[in-house]
């Protein structure tokens, strides 16, 4: 008889399998009334989990057949994808009952979706990461077309859907070029099978797979889809798309460059400098004419997702140290963003237009502050927390002497202030024209707070979050 | 007393004080009231302990002062370092000096969110107050750029009718060349491993390397000044930002490029200051007659004054390189002399358009009747600019025109044609406001200063006669850091000499 794999590291994944299994099975039974004690048993999970994740990793672990690895970076971005599923979660229960959409499905999707995630954060083998991204995505799909009544929704859905599946294709025609040129689909496998040269055949499966994950982070050119969903999908479920299916795409990309086709750093750094500077480009010039506040965090996102990538072009420990700072802070600045976006309502309806915020700073001082707090660190303005995400990678180009790099991002970073301040002119120069809801959620106002209130302070206490980065991304380069 | 960490509690008191007028509740008339008072406390409280701070200042010595240090960032070389020596200590007095005047003056003249004007005023006191005593270069950074968040949100909401344009005109402007130079500051730790400002002033950089990180902090350092031609960002900003705005920006804010260029290129890249002078040279001058002229044909009082503004520090930038002690001691003297008396004339704008609300010049004349106090305290300011002996104005061109020339005579002489542009202007606007026959209708009924307006201008008055008349109170402490600055300098050029000939 076969011995039995360790289950020990993948202890925080099987918990979220069963708990996504038995809130399922409680919501058949239950019907709908149970939803509201669903959506907090779905929280209270994935904070558990983002408990057990620390607790589980200690060194590096593979087990599975090699399938599944455990190590202090796997732990550092499970840890932030739980985060950002939780804080999503917890946004939506307040949207989920405003719009009378109640259903005990959608706890569960995000619980699947959240699992497909940290399966994909601890692939150690392309065939392991493609199930972890199919689940993921799968669930995601769902998620975006969720407010079925809705056209947009629907719509957004199924350009998801119908892209999703061509970056899918991509993957899976990438991985069987880089199986049928090396033999093998494992990572530490590869790590090793090119220190004699690389088959012509590798090189181009690998473009197809940076292809396919770049779609994944929304990265120039694989990007078009994102200004679209994130607009038509539900508000929590775009807010759920900018945050947690990105750090965890983004993870992959730097597990898979690092690890596997380490040593073919020559040939993929110059296409991740290159998606690098036509995400900051494009980010930066296309959000400016933007007027819906989704549309504009869409090309927000890709031009961070350019930022976060100067770091994986640098490639080395340093860099991916300030890509995970750049991921963790990013993930508060958005959670709370669409926390505010959330509270926008008039006579009950989600406002998403720019406009709509028209005066914020005297009907909400309280929110208008906090959104003001977020806009100037996305901009990367200093005391505040994006400055200090920023500064991580500027520092690793820097050091490794991709000053191009650096130049045109600090340059695109003054673009995008334009329009980040554009927020804040709106908020606190323009006039109220027709005020937005009062007590629009008690959790909502609690999120945003709390985030403000973590972006401000992150410069006097920057060490733990700037230490255990460092440890996450020392543990993937074997230290 | 010395073993307080007094230049943290200066920087972070106001902060204090903002706190505490964020937790003020009530009805809007009360907030508005306790708001103020708060302010007004917190700032002289702030004023008085910096006072400290010049009293425990020790002249005898180029070292950096009253040190406090903390672990800040890990695994860097990156602390909280803050200290004075004598080329910062008068500019941290300056901005605790200028800001309780400002929320002074604005006692009245803003009535809409008061709360927060009072927060944005006491933040702001606190990054310019921190930004003079970094220590560190990432936290002089993080001063640096935090400076212009109060600063957009005081433009744009109190401001006047461009007040959009004008807010992201300086904001994007100012960040533009600010991120230059955080590049710069990211290639200083990598090439000394290490930001610490006084270690970094004795570190020799490659000169290569140093023609570079020069022009990248000269950008963000020559936006603040403004030089000539990126100083366009500053009548905007001067013309719709409030009062108290322009107190500020003129006050402190502009100064920051002038200390940067002390306490940075300088000490730091010695061989890429000698080889740029000339640069710095022609703009400065171009800036001096140039803006001056355009000065002469303003209709918009503070739009003048703004000009004028550019006009001095071009003042200031010449004396900075010319790299003599008259030079160098001139050119911060001219910066403290010019925040004093830019700021009151400011006000004195400022005085007029809340009761006319108009700053135009043509709708003025003969004030003097009606105002005879504010006449004569208008007079004051308006010979300290112009650099009447007796005032401080006087003092710091002197000592600049006396530095200069013992560089370069050329300089000397064109710089010094600003000496007689600058009368014209200021003595032209003085005429047209206060002098001739009052003719306007609505000019008839107009208020001569309140006791709180005076309460205003009899601090800057006496400041500006002191400074004229017995400069040495302010002088003597520079001379120690100045010396050690000039000689480091010159040790450095030899050095490049000695190198460059033997490559030869």
């Amino acid at each position: 008889m076969q011995e039995l794999p360790n289950f020990a590291p993948a202890l925080p994944e099987i918990f979220i399998a069963f708990s996504a299994i038995a809130l399922l099975l409680l919501g058949v039974f239950r019907k709908e009334d149970a939803t509201q004690g669903i959506t907090v048993l779905a929280i209270v999970a994935m904070l558990f989990a983002g408990l057990l994740v620390p607790a589980a990793a200690g060194g590096r672990v593979v087990t599975f057949g090699g399938m599944f690895v455990v190590d202090g970076f796997s732990a550092f971005t499970k840890v932030l994808v739980l985060l950002a599923s939780a804080f999503t979660m917890a946004m939506s229960a307040n949207w989920l009952h405003r719009e009378k959409l109640e259903r005990f499905e959608y706890p569960v999707l995000m619980l699947l979706a959240t699992l497909g995630m940290m399966l994909m954060i601890s692939a150690n083998n392309l065939m392991a990461l493609y199930l972890g991204l199919e689940l993921q995505s799968l669930a995601l799909y769902v998620l975006a077309a969720y407010q079925r009544d809705s056209g947009r929704a629907t719509e957004a859905g199924l350009k998801y859907f119908v892209l999703g599946s061509l970056a899918s294709g991509m993957l899976l025609y990438g991985s069987s070029l880089i199986y049928g040129f090396a033999g093998t689909t494992g990572f530490d496998a590869l790590g090793h099978s090119f220190a004699q040269g690389v088959p012509v055949g590798v090189t181009v499966g690998m473009v197809f797979v940076i292809a396919a994950l770049a779609f994944k982070i929304s990265a120039v050119p694989f990007h078009m889809w994102t200004p679209d969903v994130y607009e038509g999908a539900p508000t929590p479920v775009t807010a759920f798309f900018a945050v947690a299916p990105k750090i965890a795409a983004f993870s992959l990309l730097v597990r898979v460059m690092v690890g596997p086709f380490g040593d073919l750093t020559h040939q993929w750094s110059q296409v991740v400098i290159f998606i690098s500077l036509a995400s900051m480009a494009l980010g930066a010039f296309g959000a400016i004419a933007q007027n819906n506040i989704k549309r504009l965090m869409a090309y927000s996102s890709i031009g961070h997702v350019g930022y976060a990538l100067i770091g994986l072009a640098v490639g080395d420990q340093v860099g991916i140290r300030g890509v995970l700072i750049y991921l963790a802070i990013y993930l508060f600045m958005n959670v709370g963003t669409f926390a505010v976006i959330l509270a926008m309502r008039q006579k009950g309806r989600l406002m998403e237009g720019i406009d709509d915020l028209a005066g914020l700073s005297k009907t909400h001082p309280m929110s208008a502050a906090a959104m003001a707090i977020f806009m100037f660190s996305m901009a990367g303005i200093p005391p505040l927390a994006g400055f200090w995400g920023k500064l991580y990678v500027f520092m690793a180009a820097i050091e490794k002497g991709f000053i191009t790099l650096a130049v045109v991002g600090v340059l695109t970073s003054v673009v995008s202030a334009y329009y980040y301040l554009r927020i804040i002119k709106v908020m606190y120069f323009d006039e109220p024209v027709e005020a937005l809801d009062h007590g629009t959620g008690k959790g909502l106002s609690f999120i945003v707070a709390f985030n403000a209130i973590l972006i401000v302070v992150f410069t006097f206490l920057p060490s733990s979050l700037v230490s255990s980065a460092s440890t996450a991304a020392a543990a993937l380069f074997g230290g | 007393m010395t073993d307080w960490p007094l230049l943290s509690i200066t920087t972070f008191l106001p902060l204090l004080g903002a706190a505490f007028i964020l937790s003020i509740r009530g009805e809007a008339e009360v907030v508005a009231r306790n708001a103020r008072n708060v302010a007004l406390l917190t700032s002289v409280a702030t004023f008085l302990v910096s006072l400290l701070v010049w009293a425990n200042f020790n002249s005898g010595t180029a070292d950096f002062q009253m040190v406090d240090q903390a672990r800040w960032l890990p695994g860097f070389d990156i602390s909280y370092k803050m200290g004075v020596d004598g080329i910062s200590l008068f500019f941290v007095l300056l901005s605790t000096f200028l800001t309780p005047l400002c929320i002074l003056s604005a006692w009245v003249a803003v009535q809409k969110r008061v709360k927060e004007y009072m927060i944005s005023f006491l933040i702001l006191e606190t990054m310019m107050v921190g930004m003079f005593c970094a220590l560190d270069l990432i936290l002089f950074y993080v001063f640096f750029e935090a400076v212009l968040i109060p600063m957009f949100i005081i433009i744009g909401v109190w401001g006047g009718p461009r007040r959009v344009y004008a807010a992201f005109k300086f904001f994007l402007y100012t960040l533009l060349g600010s991120v230059l130079m955080l590049l710069a500051i990211l290639a200083i730790y990598f090439d000394a491993h290490t930001t610490d400002i006084q270690v970094l002033i004795a570190h020799p950089f490659p000169v290569a390397m140093q023609t570079w990180l020069w022009l990248a902090f000269f950008a963000s350092f020559a936006v603040k000044v403004p030089m000539w031609p990126v100083h366009t960002w500053l009548p905007d900003a001067h013309v719709e930002a409030p009062t108290a705005g322009s107190v500020i920006l003129a006050g402190v804010l502009l100064k920051m490029g002038g200390y940067g260029f002390l306490r940075f290129s300088l000490p730091m890249f010695p061989v890429a200051s000698h080889d740029f002078a000339p640069l710095v040279f022609t703009l400065s001058i171009v800036a001096v007659i140039y803006t001056s002229l355009v000065a002469l044909v303003q209709q918009d009082m503070k739009k003048l004054i703004a000009y004028s503004s550019v006009a001095h520090m071009g003042f200031v930038t010449i004396g900075v390189f010319t790299v003599q002690v008259q030079g160098i001691e001139g050119a911060i003297f001219q910066m403290l002399s010019h925040g004093v008396v830019s700021a009151a004339l400011f006000l004195c704008v400022g005085v007029v358009y809340d009761r006319m609300h108009t700053r135009e010049i043509a709708r003025y004349g003969g004030l003097a009747s009606k105002m005879p106090a504010y006449a004569l305290i208008f007079m004051v300011f308006t010979m300290a600019s112009v650099g009447l002996p007796g005032t401080s104005g006087f003092i710091g061109e002197f000592l600049v025109l006396m530095g200069a020339f013992q560089t370069n005579s050329w300089v000397a002489l064109l710089a010094a044609t600003g000496l007689i542009l600058g009368p014209a202007y200021m003595l032209y606007l003085y005429r047209r406001v206060i002098f001739g026959k009052l003719v306007r209708e609505d000019l008839k009924s107009i208020l001569d200063l309140s006791g709180r307006e005076i309460a205003v201008f009899a601090p800057l008055v006496v400041v500006v006669i002191w400074m004229g008349v017995y400069p040495v109170s302010f002088l003597e402490p520079m001379h120690a850091s100045v010396a050690k600055l000039i000689n480091d300098y010159q040790l450095a050029q030899t050095a490049a000499d000695t190198a460059s000939v033997a490559v030869r």
